[in-house]
């Protein structure tokens, strides 16, 4: 019997965690993090670590040693940009998912091989450069601050870290708690984006309304309007798109967020979620406003 | 990060690629023509301005040279010329190269398909946009990269552009493809691709280098980025943030890419203008913030400064102190800062920062706001 607690197509219902890169100073301080939050961490891998413990958890040189032993069912890996490829390949191979990969500055073509690879296993690959996701009441897999979420109606996919964090903090002021908060990941390429995210949470019954936070770069917003419009999207969703400001041709941080070729403007997404009904928050708090008038609150 | 066009086409020659015969001139020196012969060149010869951005056609930046006596006047003309403010720090002095076609070559990281695309028109010379907007006259093809491009790939591109299974023009997309996988480039792009005889030569090369792949290679000795930045965007690198100068009167500091994006928006929504970008990141130290205001305050001179800060691995009191730091050592009214800070030992940043006469704000639409107000 299902308890219901994961969300079909992207997480189960008993995820046991992996932790790759414990050891490291970000590993070990977000071990303890997730712990106290009360995510179901059973084991993790760090290469010549083996057989230490970090925060009680039992440290593994392989991923292959540490699912035999203790059956993790999914990872997040912390570990630096020019081992990350590896640690991913590691995973897929011992089939985990989701593949949480919080590391920043991988090269895209690495990303690339990873998500095309994960792929054809039927693998979910989350981020990189991502915090992650936390479901309230259930895991956090991820770096998020923890006393921003508490379970609830709203899901949150969104291309940033803190911009996600003032979002959900805005809705729970309001009395209003999330069923999922994802964070995408401000990478150039990516494994899940917002068409994904929706297609997950389209049957999800805990969902009610789904908040897009956005950004400049790429056309991610577009073509999820797109889908919201063609596919007849069963749920409410609110857009918010950050960098209106921005200028063309700039980074604005993230590897993905730059404008080129007058395409990935804030205009052309915002313009495109408004033709598919999509409602648009002009401000971050707005997005609270929003959700609260939609639940009828 | 974008390549000068000579860059990205030793990188197009690295991988077997035929390019025009030609040299670069640094900005201050003149050309004649005994070095234009001494380089293995004769006239007419194509004088090219080596620019960071497009346009550079219609700016008058591309001469061709027939003449000896044309010679020095053409080369003052192109270092005189700016596109967007930018002038060029070189030209690229190449043999005119005679043809009968042009086709269009790319290969790129492609976000939405997660692949590596390649598209192919045998109208080159035409932006691809506008290609991409003509019926049939641009082919795109996926790649997935965890298999690698095969003859097949090869042969239908080759047919499409030429109509023919054409082996030097097969081999040549396969180095372009080389090209992109093992140098890091998240585009290289061959427009146009001028054809003679069976022959190829790229005339142009548009390239971008992957700047995550920093640890595979020394982007910073190959390339001559580090040229076209500002003194606060080398400090930027030296301390890890990220910052571009906008222009308006507010400047910002915030944590995180999406927020800051946010940050400014918000003060433009209230009606005033930011002048700059600055994500100091995640965990930032008192000294990382410090050196942020220091690059604001030299290099944008702001009339107000707006600090919006939500903790997460970042911690309140290293804010708080690096503020404290920089007003002390860069003698900075308190009146010009507006300070949001919350999340992560906010208790202790506020103290800091109250003790010394600021104001602490939490809610960033009043920030922002009372930031916005009188400028």
């Amino acid at each position: 019997m299902s308890s219901g607690r994961g969300i079909k197509g992207f997480v189960g219902d008993e995820l046991k965690l992996l932790v790759q890169g414990i050891t490291g100073r970000q590993g070990s301080f977000h071990t303890e993090q997730m712990l106290k939050y009360g995510t179901e961490i059973v084991a993790g891998v760090t290469p010549g670590k083996g057989g230490m413990e970090v925060h009680g958890v039992p440290v593994y040189d392989t991923v292959y040693e540490a699912v035999k032993e203790t059956g993790a069912n999914a990872s997040i890996i912390f570990v630096p940009a020019p081992y990350a490829y590896d640690a991913a390949l590691e995973a897929i191979e011992a089939r985990l998912s989701p593949i949480v990969i919080i590391t920043e500055g991988i090269p895209a073509h690495d990303t690339l091989k990873i998500v095309n690879i994960a792929r054809k296993y039927n693998i979910r690959i989350v981020g990189p450069n991502t915090p992650g996701f936390i479901i309230p009441g259930y895991t956090k897999v991820g770096i998020m601050p923890n006393q921003y979420f508490k379970p609830g109606p709203v899901s949150i996919v969104s291309r940033s870290g803190t911009l996600t964090y003032e979002i959900s903090w805005s809705i729970l002021k309001q009395g209003i708690g999330q069923r999922l908060v994802l964070g995408c990941g401000g990478d150039y390429v990516i494994g899940t984006n917002f068409i994904d995210a929706l297609e997950f949470l389209r049957d999800d019954k805990q969902t009610e309304v789904i908040v897009v936070v956005g950004e400049i770069g790429g056309d991610d917003e577009e073509r999820m309007a797109r889908y919201y419009m063609e596919t007849n999207y069963p749920k409410p969703v609110i857009g918010y798109v950050a960098g209106k400001t921005a200028p063309e041709g700039k980074r604005m941080g993230h590897a993905g967020a730059i404008i080129s070729g007058g395409t990935g403007t804030a205009e052309s997404k915002i313009k495109s979620f408004k033709e598919a009904g999509i409602e648009v928050a002009y401000r971050p708090s707005e997005v609270a406003e929003i959700v609260r008038r939609l639940l009828r609150r | 990060m974008f390549l000068l066009e000579y860059e990205g086409k030793e990188i197009f020659r690295k991988y077997g690629i035929p390019i025009p015969k030609g040299f670069v001139i640094e900005k201050g020196k003149s050309l004649s023509l005994d070095l234009v012969r001494e380089a293995g060149l004769e006239l007419p010869i194509v004088l090219k301005g080596q620019y960071l951005m497009g346009g550079r056609g219609k700016a008058g930046a591309v001469k061709i040279v027939r003449s000896e006596s044309e010679l020095d006047q053409a080369v003052k003309n192109i270092f005189s010329l700016s596109i967007k403010g930018s002038y060029p720090e070189y030209i690229l002095v190449e043999e005119f190269v005679e043809h009968e076609k042009e086709l269009y070559l790319s290969a790129l990281v492609s976000k939405p398909d997660r692949a590596v695309t390649i598209l192919a028109s045998p109208y080159g010379g035409v932006d691809v946009e506008e290609l991409a907007r003509r019926e049939g006259a641009l082919l795109k093809l996926d790649v997935d990269p965890s298999i690698g491009v095969s003859n097949h790939h090869l042969r239908l591109i080759s047919k499409f552009l030429v109509g023919k299974f054409d082996k030097p023009l097969m081999e040549l997309i396969r180095s372009l493809y080389n090209a992109v996988i093992n140098d890091d480039l998240l585009l290289a792009e061959i427009n146009p691709l001028a054809m003679l005889d069976g022959e190829y030569k790229a005339l142009d090369s548009k390239v971008i280098v992957d700047d995550n792949s920093i640890f595979r290679r020394d982007l910073e000795k190959f390339y001559e980025y580090k040229k076209f930045l500002t003194w606060g965007e080398k400090m930027a690198r030296e301390y890890g943030f990220s910052y571009v100068p906008l222009g308006g009167d507010i400047g910002i500091i915030g944590n995180g890419a999406g927020l800051t994006m946010a940050t400014l928006d918000l003060v433009a929504y209230y009606g005033a203008k930011p002048a700059n970008f600055l994500d100091v990141g995640g965990g930032a130290s008192a000294e990382r913030i410090e050196k942020a205001l220091e690059v604001l305050v030299k290099e944008i001179k702001p009339k107000k400064i707006f600090i919006n800060i939500f903790a997460g691995i970042t911690r309140c009191d290293e804010v708080a102190k690096g503020i404290v730091a920089a007003v002390d050592n860069l003698n900075l009214p308190k009146e010009m800062f507006v300070i949001r800070l919350t999340g992560t030992l906010e208790d202790v940043g506020k103290k800091i920062l109250e003790e010394r006469g600021f104001k602490v704000y939490i809610d960033m639409d009043e920030a922002a706001m009372e930031v916005a107000k009188n400028v």
